[in-house]
């Protein structure tokens, strides 16, 4: 059967055939078209058993005055639902997804690295990889926490805990006031940019001036939203900065 | 029976559809990638290394496979559902318990679509992962981010259309942070617009999700994103192919 598949082997071919002919090239059909080909078939089958065996979910028709609680948004957008015990709607609905959306189109653009292409390596690309996979796992954890360890009143409960059990949310939460805030905000994001440009000679130069600006600026961004969670959850701070027309 | 093929494959009305010969050469494997619309979107030859299963664990191809299943089934479900108020969820219970088959129907959409938006952002870690998003094909990484957001939309819009509990609140929390948009938002920093004439209500149709939303959700879901999404898909193919380093060692 298997030399039915391949043919005439590529090194058996007179060299005039070769001309011009990568070492490891091979002939698109049947090389890579056997492959879809056998992945489509599992994957088609694997999804005629899941729909025979698993029925989607249909709750009790629509009811504006019943609400649930808690509401939960669809799955993958349950780990912004839950950037809005730390953050305002305005920044946890639409700033952060915005960001993301045009964080991830700017990476092939402020990553100037140029090793790594087609291979798995951790060893060329240290930063990017560790900063993407933070990012990632934070998006998964966020959802694996809204979805599955939110009750009444969005609440965290534990695996263990009735989720009949009705949790206070209670607590002292206070913000810093505004000068607090300004000067925490000044100097996170002054010294965030400034500060690895200073230490690491030669990175200024290596990146550019507005391309390293950006890159900070995402970064400590994407930094803040852990720095937040982590401050709300342990001093109790509600907000950063307070202003009259909009809080962070 | 080799007899038989022979004959088969000599005849006029076989050489016309197939236009090349059995192919076990060089030469007649790339005129079956030519010659063929379908398999066209390949270049002829391939680098060895790429198409390892291990390389790209198939999720690109697998997300457009399972856009495909979406696509088949959810014109059949268009067969059997209304988009009103009145008879959406009816037509779901009707799809699940009187339909022949469309039970079957029904999971396969919802199990697909799910899968997609998984599919999709595991296809995104990978080329991450594997650095294929470097020069020369910066801008395809970024036609890739913006099929990831059509798909989550898509995702979204579809959500509502079984009309149940679970659709209605679960779109509810999901417009209702379309309202906190600054400026154009009635819930927003610098709002200047009340809830009839900002952002959400543009979206949702009204002050609460209701028979307007469904409608708006049900075109966009059927109509309108399939199309977009189909469009910037095909972007997404050709460029993979233009932007080239597919065959090349590097």
């Amino acid at each position: 059967m298997e030399e039915e598949i391949t043919g005439t082997p590529f090194e058996d071919l007179p060299d005039e055939a070769k001309v011009g002919v990568e070492e490891d090239e091979v002939t698109t059909f049947p090389h890579l078209v056997y492959k879809e080909f056998l992945c489509a078939l599992a994957v088609l089958i694997l999804f005629i058993l899941l729909s025979v065996f698993f029925r989607a979910p249909l709750e009790e028709m629509a009811d504006p005055s019943l609400t649930p609680n808690p509401s939960k948004a669809p799955w993958y957008f349950v780990g912004l639902q839950e950037l809005l015990v730390y953050f305002d709607p305005w920044i946890a609905g639409v700033m952060i997804p915005l960001l993301i959306i045009v964080g991830l189109m700017l990476i092939p653009y402020l990553d100037t690295n140029p090793d790594g292409v087609e291979e798995y390596t951790f060893r060329k690309r240290k930063l990017a990889i560790i900063t993407f996979t933070v990012g990632l796992a934070l998006w998964f954890i966020l959802i694996a926490i809204g979805y599955y360890m939110r009750g009444l009143h969005w609440q965290l409960y534990w695996p263990w805990e009735s989720r009949e059990m009705v949790k206070n949310s209670a607590e002292g939460l206070r913000s810093l006031p505004l000068y607090g805030g300004i000067v925490f905000l000044s100097i996170y994001f002054g010294l965030g940019i400034y500060l690895p440009a200073r230490l690491k000679r030669g990175l200024l130069e290596e990146v550019g001036r507005a391309r390293y600006v950006i890159l900070m600026l995402l970064f400590l961004l994407m930094a803040g939203v852990v720095i937040k969670i982590v401050l709300r959850l342990t001093l109790n701070v509600k907000y950063i900065l307070t202003t009259p027309w909009f809080n962070i | 029976m080799a007899k038989f093929r022979d004959w088969i494959t000599g005849t006029q009305v076989w050489k016309s559809i197939v236009r090349h010969g059995y192919p076990d050469t060089r030469t007649n494997r790339m005129l079956t990638i030519l010659s063929n619309f379908f398999l066209h979107v390949h270049p002829v030859t391939v680098n060895e290394r790429y198409i390892r299963v291990r390389h790209s664990w198939c999720m690109g191809g697998i997300s457009f496979l399972l856009y495909i299943i979406l696509v088949v089934t959810g014109i059949l479900l268009m067969f059997y559902y209304r988009p009103t108020i009145e008879f959406a969820y009816q037509d779901i219970k009707d799809l699940h318990f009187s339909v022949a088959y469309g039970d079957i129907l029904r999971n396969m959409h919802r199990w697909a679509g799910h899968a997609m938006v998984f599919t999709v952002a595991a296809h995104m870690a990978i080329v991450f992962y594997t650095g294929a998003y470097k020069p020369p094909r910066e801008f395809n990484w970024v036609v890739g981010v913006l099929l990831l957001f059509l798909t989550l939309f898509l995702s979204f819009t579809g959500y509502l259309l079984p009309w149940d509990q679970l659709s209605y609140w679960a779109v509810t929390v999901g417009t209702s942070m379309i309202k906190a948009f600054p400026l154009l938002g009635s819930e927003g920093p610098f709002s200047r617009l009340d809830g009839e004439s900002d952002i959400g209500f543009l979206f949702v149709g009204g002050r609460t999700i209701g028979q307007s939303t469904l409608l708006r959700f049900y075109v966009l879901h059927v109509a309108f994103l399939p199309f977009l999404i189909s469009v910037v898909m095909l972007v997404h193919f050709w460029r993979v192919r233009k932007d080239g380093k597919l065959t090349k060692k590097l």
